[in-house]
């Protein structure tokens, strides 16, 4: 089969993506281990920025400045400006395809202020922005008859090599439904599964599924990972369950208390550095706690519904009239794959796009209502650019082999002796990492958790599945979820080990201040060879 | 406290759980108990709909449901079973399409006011975790009903001032659709977002209507029957 493009996950990045490919002429497969709507991207809350000035006086040069800003030195400029530059595009676009944003008095699409931004320039969708623009655009695929194969997990990308230089030609996928290893054959593959805060365990605010397994795979088949020691901690999730209390609550005027009920930092502060001053006050002994009270019954029960009632849910007290304990929680990887400004890994073929990918846009600190807007503008590049590729590959090669190849991988992980509970070691490793790689870190203590988590590896085949069932089995998808966690739990590692200075979100108690030296991009390949470029 | 899962037979688990809420409970279930239980989930704060199952006879999301002592637990209805509480929703997703569910072109510079905003609000609030489709006992009879959730959709779109083709739209859902609902309301009840499909096909019928579509049922008995089965004419 030619002109064929496969896109690896059904989020935001992936459905764009392959909206893109079909639109540029290709044959196009999704293929999700969930449900498309089901994905990470339908959590985003805030909103997309996109210089439009529909509230108030904005510009592209604006936008570009404050991601710059945000992202400390570490962004790409030019890559930069083409997102600020498409932005108010592509939010033309989602609105084109019927995207239910909130509109302005004067017939406008809403925007409002998030953090780090200097104007109102996040479009939202009330509080459901990212649910809403995923649920358009999967219905536009609908619309567009884009096939997509539900509940198929990434095993790995199929690469030849043609002269030396390595290629694409597939993929192979664990049909979690029969139990089947299937190979897809394709000239052109997008990576589009996400991201891997999930490395924290508990201490994540992301959905489950955010276990880097496209990273995972990407890197394993010879593509090179950047600045993967940059993850972001949201500063207000619920202590309990890491579910998120959105920057909103801050915004409208929630305090941050201590223990004693004092307020002890700017609230509305960058992301990075409320994280930090709360995590001080955690490491005094202390809890921490988001009041709300003062903003009334009325304002609360208006403003803030979501946020009254996960509180109730998860930490059974009422906002209204109670502290709301809180803790920051690892919520976004800038870290990925590294890409061209082609969206193209140094593999022929192979694309990334989305949170799984590096396209040098976030740099050391994500700005707010970037994300959203980054998978748009990538997705659309992406797409077609993977779209343009398969339809200049005139060979097709035969894959179909490599189905026993990888039976028998899994055939083996069956095997394992399943001595040890894996969700335990799953457990330790994020409470290692919550402690060591988290808002702070120290070069003593990291070295101490690779070497853990190399131990782990080590003791992978004591662990495995106890359930052999081949059909619907979640225990064996868990476990291969955490295979790829621990592998990219070593080059997180590795990279903020290398990185002897704080810059943005990767802050060393044993190194405070940034150094011009490192003002380049970390570059790792599965050997955990290190290199800075720029 | 101890919990009962229908899995190929009703399955009691014992567990220390007061107060979590029920995916909660499933996860310490699979970590500790028992690595075979299977269940879906992903975001745990009710927007992506993964967790919805039966507690009680009753479609809940799992990760906003406080577990009792107790509880039975149960897959979806109407949709197939893959295994203990994961059920194959591609056949009742499909119905998205088959309804069309989609804005039919892509429309440029349409200004939408605030009003139009708050038209299919609620509407758009849906996170497909199909929970009005497996309360829906419309499936008992009709298999191809196109159901609750894909006929609120339908509503999101053609009540919208983008839908440059709304007849069309309408066309689609005169079989299967609007007119096979009883309106008993048990979709409303079950929603975790509080849409009522059963007002949204309401709506479309009364749409339906002005496009000169009436009730199938009763157009063969001339001038039709009223709810109360008394004829008009």
């Amino acid at each position: 089969m030619k002109n064929r493009v496969i896109v690896i996950g059904g989020g935001g990045a992936g459905l764009v993506a392959a909206l893109s490919a079909h639109e540029s002429g290709a044959e196009v497969v999704v293929i999700t281990k969930e449900y498309p709507t089901r994905s990470q991207t339908c959590m985003a809350q805030g909103g997309i920025n996109a210089a439009l000035s529909n509230v108030e006086e904005d510009s592209v040069e604006l936008h570009v400045e404050n991601t710059l800003k945000s992202a400390h030195g570490l962004a790409n400029e030019d890559a930069v400006r083409f997102l600020c530059q498409s932005a108010p595009d592509v939010v033309l676009w989602l609105d084109s395809i019927g995207v239910p944003f909130s509109r302005t008095k004067e017939n406008k699409i809403a925007q409002r202020k998030l953090g780090g931004a200097y104007a109102a320039r996040a479009c939202y969708a009330q509080d459901y922005t990212g649910l809403k623009i995923l649920h358009t655009l999967y219905d536009r695929c609908m619309a567009e008859g884009i096939e997509i194969l539900n509940e198929r997990y990434l095993l790995d990308f199929i690469i030849c090599s043609d002269k030396q230089k390595p290629y694409v030609s597939g993929v192979s996928v664990l049909n979690i439904r029969s139990g089947e290893v299937e190979i897809h054959e394709a000239q052109s593959v997008i990576v589009a599964t996400g991201g891997y805060s999930r490395v924290f365990h508990k201490h994540s605010t992301n959905s489950v599924a955010s276990s880097g397994d496209g990273i995972a795979a990407a890197v394993r088949a010879g593509a090179r990972l950047s600045d993967m020691e940059f993850i972001q901690f949201h500063p207000t999730a619920l202590k309990n369950s890491s579910v998120l209390i959105s920057e909103s609550a801050r915004g409208a005027g929630g305090y941050l208390l201590n223990s004693k009920g004092e307020r002890f930092t700017n609230e509305l502060s960058p992301r990075d550095e409320v994280a930090r001053a709360i995590n001080d006050e955690i490491a005094k002994g202390g809890d921490v706690f988001l009041d709300i009270r003062h903003l009334g019954t009325e304002f609360i029960e208006n403003e803030l519904p979501q946020e009254a009632k996960l509180a109730k849910l998860y930490e059974n007290i009422d906002p209204v009239h109670e502290l709301i304990p809180i803790k920051p929680s690892a919520h976004y990887t800038m870290g990925g794959i590294e890409v061209d400004e082609n969206s193209s890994t140094c593999i022929n073929g192979l694309f990334a796009v989305g949170e799984c990918a590096s396209h040098r846009v976030h740099g050391a600190n994500r700005l707010g209502g970037n994300s959203l807007l980054e998978l748009v503008v990538f997705g659309k590049l992406s797409g077609d650019r993977a779209a343009k590729y398969a339809m200049s590959v005139d060979k097709t090669t035969e894959i179909s082999e490599n189905k026993n190849i990888f039976q028998e991988k899994i055939a083996e992980i069956k095997r394992y002796t399943n001595e040890i509970n894996f969700y335990e070691k799953q457990r330790d490793l994020g409470e290692l990492f919550y402690l060591h790689v988290g808002i702070k870190r120290e070069k003593k203590s990291l070295y101490s958790v690779l070497d853990k988590v190399r131990e782990t590896r080590a003791l992978l085949p004591k662990m495995g599945v106890s359930d052999k069932t081949k059909e619907y089995n979640t225990n064996l998808r868990e476990f291969l979820e955490f295979k790829n966690m621990l592998e990219i739990s070593e080059l997180i590692l590795i990279s903020a080990i290398g990185r002897d200075e704080s810059r943005g979100a990767h802050f060393r108690v044993d190194a405070p201040h940034a150094d011009k030296k490192f003002e380049a991009h970390t570059i790792i390949d599965k050997e955990g060879a290190l290199s800075y470029e720029n | 406290m101890k919990i009962n899962i229908k899995r190929d037979s009703v399955v009691e688990y014992d567990i220390d759980a007061e107060g979590s809420t029920l995916l909660e409970l499933l996860n310490r279930i699979k970590t500790e108990l028992d690595p075979s239980l299977s269940y879906s989930s992903g975001c745990r704060s009710s927007v992506c709909g993964s967790c919805a199952v039966r507690a009680n006879g009753k479609e809940v999301l799992a990760c906003s449901y406080h577990a009792k002592d107790g509880d039975l637990i149960e897959p979806l209805k109407n949709s197939e079973v893959m295994r203990d509480l994961v059920v194959d929703m591609d056949k009742a997703y499909g119905f998205n399409a088959k309804a069309k569910a989609w804005q039919s072109s892509i429309t440029e510079n349409v200004l939408l006011s605030h009003e139009d905003e708050k038209r299919n609000e609620l509407q758009s609030d849906c996170i497909l975790c199909g929970s009005c489709y497996s309360a829906c006992p419309v499936y008992a009879v009709n298999s191809e009903f196109l159901g609750p959730f894909a006929l609120t959709r339908v509503w999101r779109y053609v009540s919208d001032k983008r839908e440059q083709n709304p007849k069309e739209k309408m066309d689609v859902i005169q079989t299967n659709g609007v007119w096979d609902c009883t309106l008993c309301n048990e979709c409303t009840l079950v929603c975790p977002q509080e849409i009522s499909s059963k007002a949204d096909i309401e709506k479309l019928r009364a749409r339906s209507a002005m496009l000169g579509y009436s009730d199938p049922s009763f157009a063969s008995f001339g001038g039709g029957f009223g709810f109360d089965g008394s004829p008009q004419f």
